[in-house]
């Protein structure tokens, strides 16, 4: 993070950030692997060459097209029912990044703001949502998203509620615990005196010194969501047919493991990176913002 | 977290398991009446009507709420639909294949995190810290029941080596142990590195190296005793994540535990299993807390006493 231009102002945050970024491999691979599955996710409709849902059982368990007995139109091979394992993969992404990013979003939203009203109000209010928060803690993540899908269905809105659910305890410690150190500052009870209403003392005093923690632990949660979605779908509770979802695509390719080992291996890599891409992003983002996290 | 008494620690499980207990509530009188799925498809309205009569399930929330309280009070949890018996023994006998994957796991990933761990530490920016960085960075990423997927690929197909699903002997606890415990070694590693390292730039292992000691004995003696407890802290909270991991990984290899129950449940919306596992697991989870702190105990004796 040295500066090696010595200008007399220093250059504005936000380039310094991205000239950060580019000296540091992991960070520039993390976002390279992002953009790609982005460009991927968006594009998909242009980029996959056949029709993910098109069945053609007479094609079906095609091996990959370099090995023996591929087709050269189905790269990866065919799943069981004959359909392209790569058009199926591109469209995959776009199903894996909405909800991820779509999970992330609501639950950061709703950990921010119980954070915010936990280390704002203090007292009982405080003390309650630590206890539920607590409570949660001793469930295992995985077992309260099941329990919650249960109530929500399944699908992909219902799967970005349950996440949302679920996943916003981390984020709402995180902005707790900072709230309550900012707070303390004396700027704040400077500002508290000259007659900011709490509304104004948030917004203007408190939220701007909290972002950084609360963007990096946004940021590394969507990789833990990408994963959580591909599991939930894994077991049959997330995505539903004929939408698809790696994870999905990994459950149906499970039975299929003693003869055609492609169905649920490449699957598997497209989430392996792009949730890759997400932490490789996600630990720059900490190391540069906020590394008390580390 | 680590000074409390046994006792108070113990104390602390009451409003966690009541908090536990009203979110399970909620959840099940939000999934509404389960009466259509249980009798009979030619059974008659009226005996429909009956049974839901029977069960309270016509009744306010509030007094279900209480009904639900009284059981849970009383030890009822009621009768497991798919089962047609009592829900508390079908989930307790699920209990130790899930302890034996979950302890599994954990020795998995303290064999792979302890020593590469202490290895990349002593080899600092070494090309080979390097590598174990990236593998454990890799693991993080890949999903649990993915590698779960391709091990069984690998060594139950490929090389058929161990069973690949079901229960029975040590080589069947072994691919669901490794899957486990994979992914929380990647973690570990990376925190006795770092811890490591700290403690290896102390004013006391300066002193113990001065002393002229072994480098070995100034390691493990010094170093390791003082980095394990972060360690310690880490593999508590990360217990419960393991729990909730073999939830998927109990499915990825028929492993007959209770997260394969609770999936299976959830399928067939069998109420009663769903909110006894939802406690035992809680419970479960809960004592591994409080064996930490223990262990604590064992490991800085300034907590003792």
């Amino acid at each position: 993070m040295t500066d090696l231009l010595l200008t007399a102002s220093p250059p504005p945050r936000r380039r310094r950030l991205l000239r950060s970024l580019l000296t540091n491999k992991a960070g520039v691979a993390g976002l390279a692997i992002l953009g790609l599955i982005l460009f991927v996710a968006l594009g998909a409709e242009h980029l996959a060459p056949l029709d993910p849902l098109r069945r053609n059982l007479s094609l079906k368990l095609l091996p990959p097209a370099w090995l023996e007995g591929g087709n050269p139109r189905y790269l990866l091979g065919t799943d069981s029912q004959g359909r392209d394992l790569f058009s199926r993969i591109v469209f995959g992404a776009r199903t894996s990044l909405s909800v991820g990013l779509a999970a992330v979003a609501l639950s950061s939203l709703i950990g921010l703001a119980l954070g915010l009203l936990a280390g704002m109000a203090g007292g009982r209010v405080d003390t309650l949502i630590m206890r539920v928060i607590d409570a949660m803690l001793a469930i295992p993540t995985m077992l309260f998203m099941l329990v919650v899908a249960l109530v929500a269905g399944s699908g992909l809105l219902p799967l970005v509620v349950v996440i949302a659910a679920t996943n916003w305890v981390g984020c709402a410690r995180i902005v707790r615990a900072d709230v309550l150190g900012v707070k303390e500052m004396d700027y704040v009870a400077a500002a508290r005196a000259s007659g900011a209403g709490p509304v104004g003392l948030v917004l203007r005093h408190i939220l701007p010194n909290i972002l950084s923690s609360f963007v990096v632990v946004s940021t590394l949660n969507v990789g833990t969501v990408i994963l959580a979605e591909s599991a939930l779908s894994f077991l049959g509770f997330g995505i539903q047919p004929p939408e698809i979802s790696w994870g999905q695509m990994l459950s149906e390719g499970r039975q299929y493991l003693a003869t055609s080992w492609w169905v649920a291996t490449f699957p598997g890599i497209a989430i392996t990176l792009t949730v890759l891409g997400v932490i490789l992003l996600g630990d720059w983002l900490r190391d540069h913002l906020d590394p008390r996290l580390a | 977290m680590s000074g409390r008494s046994p006792l108070r620690t113990l104390l602390q499980f009451v409003p966690v398991l009541y908090i536990v207990s009203l979110i399970v509530f909620v959840l099940v009188y939000l999934t509404g009446d389960p009466s259509a799925l249980l009798i009979p498809e030619d059974a008659s309205e009226e005996d429909r009507l009956a049974l839901v009569a029977a069960w309270g399930l016509d009744q306010p929330w509030y007094l279900q709420y209480l009904r639900y309280m009284g059981n849970i009070l009383t030890g009822d949890f009621g009768v497991s639909y798919r089962y047609g018996t009592e829900a508390l023994p079908v989930v307790i006998e699920r209990i130790p294949a899930t302890l034996q994957l979950t302890a599994g796991g954990l020795v998995v990933a303290i064999l792979i995190a302890l020593p590469t761990g202490i290895f990349a530490a002593l080899r600092r920016n070494s090309l080979p810290d390097f590598a174990i960085s990236a593998v454990t960075v890799l693991g993080k990423a890949m999903p649990n029941f993915w590698v779960g997927i391709m091990l069984i690929l690998v060594f139950g197909v490929w090389l058929r080596l161990v069973p690949v699903s079901g229960s029975g002997g040590f080589s069947h606890l072994i691919l669901p142990a490794v899957t486990l415990g994979t992914g929380f070694a990647a973690e570990l590693t990376k925190l006795i590195r770092s811890s490591l390292l700290e403690v290896m730039e102390q004013d006391y292992v300066r002193t113990a190296r001065a002393k002229g000691l072994s480098e070995a004995r100034v390691v493990l003696r010094h170093g390791l005793a003082n980095a394990l407890i972060p360690a310690v802290t880490m593999t508590s909270l990360h217990a419960i994540a393991l729990l909730g991991g073999a939830l998927v990984t109990e499915t990825v290899f028929s492993w007959p535990g209770l997260g394969q129950l609770v999936v299976q449940a959830i399928y067939t919306k069998d109420m009663a299993v769903i909110q006894i596992a939802v406690f035992v697991i809680t419970i479960m989870a809960l004592t591994i807390n409080l064996a930490t702190d223990a262990l604590y105990r064992v490991i800085d004796p300034r907590l003792a006493g």
